[in-house]
């Protein structure tokens, strides 16, 4: 059902009605005793750039390492444009990657590097030589070509990495943390990059990463993974503004939870008992009364005042002001709750002198509040 | 009084050594190696452009002062002529190189997939592997070739087995032959073999294969483009290791090669211990120095660069 | 690089380790028999090792093997810890090429070379100096000292570089002075390296038999140069008794050794879960 309501985002998205480009049907992987995916199902479609997102440890390197051909499924298949890879060994699948390490061949120059694929196809020597220094000159390193893995920086291993993947001109690129071992800096500015020459390729990028605000910058869409299966598939908003469950609610971004039984549930409104008081969410679909159920609000969506404002309908808790942490553009507040639970508030510094400004300071009595629409509806 | 100018004296060799003392630790070994090792190439040397003399030392004074002080300078390079001309050393040279160098060979492709596999075992699998590849080397080497005095010998347990189970009915002629010569090389020497490869090998990247088989490249293919030519460090190390004392080996061809396999430290240990003809026993030496010294210097020099890559 | 051995290689493994072992394996088999013939089986029997212990000869070969070795290990470990320290610490000094160079060539010298080049040396130090006055066991235990301790320099070197020197850094960053940087923190931190250099020195000096055949004279037998004089004329079964008891040995030493290192991994991976717990 979910299922059904995401795909049909994504092909609106795309503005696409073909069928699936690659289709994960009961695919499930063990080492050992450990289950490290676990009988998951997905579609990703052409054109698209999705990210696996998770934790260390939830299966997602093991997923592309068995769309790549590393790895072979217990059960379950996998089909690239309608052809079924499961069983077939990496050098003769059509999909490349790019690995996290970016496994640059130490004794070859960049040329050969890039060529390497190439010459595995038994392409003739004008025509490789061609294709590398056009794909050279995307990754905007047409001086290079002689030069050594050993000789070049992080940035510049990671774009050979990615031209010597991409030169094959493969149905499917695979990237391992594409951007793990570069810093800060330089990750944001690549983010971008690596987006445009997606777009540029056409070519359908799937992405793993531990990093969320590196999947949420690049993906067109993006799946949450936990213990080898799906937590959550769809758009970066959909993920962030409308997480199914506390898990990822909180692994996306961070999250204010309250805990309570449903008392009342109409029409897109859920009000909700906790130990703060009655809450209302909005909520598309009717839940059963006197369900448990968890309620989230992201720290940017409340309101913080010495002053209760009438404004909002329901939705106001008293709190004493902790802490505070100033980042630059925003500040963090920490409101101890009567029932001493902390919650996060970040709000944007707008004016300079800021504490003074908004006048809220350490051990202030504040009330947060929220629209009923902000706050999140979350299961287990 | 005196006790304390002791002290002081005592404390200020001490000071001096405190001042001085990375000095100190490396001109003791310095001179060890140069009294030990280096020194006495010399001296060989020399006494391989004396005469034989029946006297104790068994050659010539290169100077000699005894003519009314007169200093006579006597420099021969007839034992090296010597060896030159007499086809017995050419031969034994090159048949040395040659039975070195195949049983090189030998060792490496039988050791390459050996390192090659405990590199791709599993955790438990690799130190246990690992360790009885080197278990033997802690065991005599002496012994470890005796043992195939027993296997290869005419009344030896290969021969006894073939017999008894009927494929021969004549022992099969193995001890004191060159194949003999072969296999002892290949036993005693491959963990020399092994062990530079492995660890070698265990350095390398595994995404590396991985990137080739994504790239397209069939197995075969990797091993030749990608993995063997990293390795190759690891092959030359373990190569010369066995080449270099496998090529002035004594005891292998002495013990299982018998008097039908002539190498060059064999006939240079018999020209010393029994015809006592120490000049050109030491001209044999210098000459096989000269052959070695090319593999040595190599081998130091991937030393050199195995310590730098650390 | 775990993982995915091939088929090829396991085979490649067995193999290997069959000929390693099987010959070691029947060594010490055809040392219980009672046939003097060694291949030709007659019954089990013990008789070989009573031969072995009733030999006088054997037991003084043992007896100078065993004091070579130890004067050797120890003064080897000492001089290859000092060539260690000044190749890998001590940064660039005069003539450090040549001093490598010395410190590499015994590895790889055929024992031919050195064994004759030190035996020429020692009769021209007698010659000039009138010492040593006979060749036995000081030339034996220096000539030992030199090769060996290129062994223990090379296993003492890689540690050195392995362990890397930022506690040396920290310990001069709080006011020690090098040479108390070196007593305090390198040197205990080679303990490990020490001892396996050590024990490396000492079975190479057992294991010797080219280089003392040179350098020894007439009545100083050595266990390796008595056990070759007597193989050298075919096989025999007290010697097969004698590579079993070496055998047995090397292999409790390295038992030992081995159940050490096991239970100080077993102990780091405790303090490592402890750790975790605390956390």
């Amino acid at each position: 059902m979910e299922d059904g309501l995401i795909l049909d985002s994504a092909i609106s998205q795309n503005g696409k009605k073909n069928k699936p480009f690659v289709q994960i049907r009961g695919l499930t992987k063990k080492f050992g005793e450990i289950t490290a995916v676990d009988n998951i199902d997905l579609d990703i479609y052409q054109g698209e750039l999705f990210c696996l997102l998770g934790g260390s440890g939830c299966g997602k390197s093991t997923l592309l390492r068995m769309l790549a051909g590393f790895e072979f499924p217990e059960s379950g298949t996998i089909s690239i444009d309608g052809i079924d890879m499961s069983q077939v060994p990496a050098y003769e699948r059509p999909t490349n990657m790019m690995f996290q390490s970016y496994a640059l061949f130490p004794h070859m120059t960049v040329g050969e590097n890039i060529a390497f694929g190439l010459q595995q196809d038994k392409i003739s020597k004008t025509e490789i030589s061609d294709r590398v220094n056009d794909i050279l000159k995307l990754v905007e390193l047409e001086g290079y070509i002689k030069r050594r893995p050993q000789q070049l920086s992080g940035g510049q291993m990671q774009r050979v990495a990615l031209a010597r993947a991409l030169v094959k001109k493969p149905k499917l690129l695979l990237l391992d943390e594409p951007l793990a071992a570069l810093d800060k800096k330089l990750r944001k500015q690549t983010q971008f990059e690596l987006a445009n020459i997606q777009e540029q390729v056409g070519v359908t990028f799937i992405v793993v990463t531990h990093d969320q605000e590196e999947a949420m910058t690049l993906s067109s869409r993006m799946a949450v993974m936990d213990m080898g299966k799906f937590k959550q598939i769809g758009t970066p908003t959909e993920i962030y503004e409308f997480p199914e469950s506390r898990f990822v609610a909180d692994f996306i971004g961070s999250a204010n939870i309250f805990e309570g039984k449903v008392i009342n549930s109409k029409a897109g409104h859920v009000t909700v008992s906790t130990d703060v008081g009655e809450l209302i969410v909005n909520y598309g679909q009717s839940v059963s009364e006197g369900k448990n159920i968890w309620i989230g609000i992201r720290p940017e969506k409340i309101h913080l005042s010495k002053t209760i404002t009438k404004k909002l309908d329901g939705n106001h808790i008293k709190g004493v002001v902790e802490e505070i942490g100033y980042l630059g553009e925003t500040s963090i507040y920490k409101v101890r709750l009567e029932n001493g639970q902390i919650i996060d508030v970040s709000a944007p510094n707008q004016s300079r002198p800021m504490n003074q400004a908004r006048g809220i300071t350490w051990e202030d009595v504040v009330y947060l509040s929220w629209e009923p629409e902000s706050a999140m509806l979350l299961n287990s | 009084m005196n006790a304390g100018k002791h002290d002081s004296f005592i404390n200020s060799i001490m000071r001096r050594l405190q001042e001085n003392w990375r000095t100190v630790v490396i001109i003791i070994p310095f001179i060890w190696l140069l009294m030990f090792f280096l020194f006495p190439f010399f001296i060989v040397a020399k006494i391989s452009l004396a005469e034989i003399k029946i006297a104790s030392p068994p050659f010539t004074k290169m100077v000699d002062w005894s003519d009314g002080g007169i200093m006579t300078v006597r420099i021969v390079f007839d034992n090296f002529l010597y060896i030159i001309n007499d086809s017995l050393y050419v031969d034994t040279y090159f048949n040395s190189v040659k039975i070195a160098s195949t049983a090189t060979i030998i060792s490496l492709l039988l050791g390459y997939p050996i390192a090659y596999g405990i590199v791709r075992s599993g955790p438990i699998a690799k130190p246990i592997l690992l360790f009885m590849v080197i278990l033997p080397f802690w065991t005599s080497f002496l012994l470890r070739v005796y043992a195939w005095m027993g296997l290869l010998a005419d009344q030896g347990t290969i021969n006894n087995l073939l017999i008894s189970l009927g494929f021969i009915n004549e022992p099969i002629r193995m001890l004191y032959t060159e194949f003999a010569v072969y296999i002892g090389i290949v036993y005693t020497y491959m963990p020399f073999m092994i062990l530079p490869l492995y660890a070698n090998m265990e350095k390398l990247d595994g995404s590396l294969n991985e990137a080739a088989a994504d790239l397209g490249s069939k197995p075969i293919n990797t091993f030749f483009k990608v993995t063997l030519p990293l390795t190759m460090p690891g092959v030359i190390a373990g190569s010369l290791l066995v080449f270099i004392p496998a090529t002035g080996e004594y005891v292998i061809p002495d013990l299982l090669g018998g008097g039908n396999v002539q190498m060059i430290g064999r006939v240079l240990f018999n020209e010393f211990s029994r015809n006592t003809d120490w000049p050109v026993a030491s001209a044999v030496a210098i000459a096989m120095l000269f052959l070695l010294v090319l593999p040595i210097i190599i081998f130091q020099y991937y030393q050199g660069k195995a310590a730098e890559d650390k | 690089m775990y993982g995915k051995r091939s088929r090829f290689l396991t085979i490649m493994l067995t193999i290997g380790m069959a000929f390693f072992y099987i010959p070691m394996i029947l060594l010490v088999v055809y040392s219980f028999n009672y046939s003097k013939l060694v291949p030709v089986w007659g019954g089990w029997s013990t008789r070989w090792y009573k031969v072995l212990f009733e030999s006088e000869e054997v037991w003084a070969a043992v007896n100078i093997s065993l004091k070579i070795a130890l004067v050797n290990a120890t003064f080897a470990t000492i001089l290859g810890m000092l060539a260690a320290l000044s190749m890998v610490r001590f940064g660039k000094f005069r003539g450090r090429t040549l001093f490598g160079g010395m410190l590499v060539a015994p590895l790889v010298m055929p024992e031919v070379i050195t064994g004759l080049s030190l035996l020429v040396m020692f009769i021209t130090l007698k010659q000039l100096f009138g010492w040593p006055e006979n060749r036995g066991f000081v030339t034996i235990t220096i000539a030992h000292i030199t090769f060996s301790m290129a062994y223990v320099a090379v296993t003492i070197q890689a540690r050195l570089t392995g362990m890397g020197q930022s506690l040396e850094e920290a310990a001069s960053d709080l006011g020690a002075k090098p040479f108390k940087v070196l007593t305090a923190i390198t040197i205990p931190r080679l303990t490990p390296a020490l001892i396996s250099g050590w024990l490396l020195a000492f079975t190479l000096s057992l294991d010797d038999l080219v280089i003392a055949s040179f350098v020894s004279g007439p009545g100083a037998n050595t266990l390796p140069v008595l056990i070759f004089s007597r193989i050298r004329l075919g096989l025999r079964p007290d010697i097969n008794a004698l590579a079993t008891i070496i055998i047995l040995v090397v292999a409790v030493c390295i038992a030992v050794a081995a159940l050490i290192m096991f239970r100080q991994q077993k102990r780091d991976l405790l303090d490592q879960k402890l750790a975790e717990q605390e956390r």
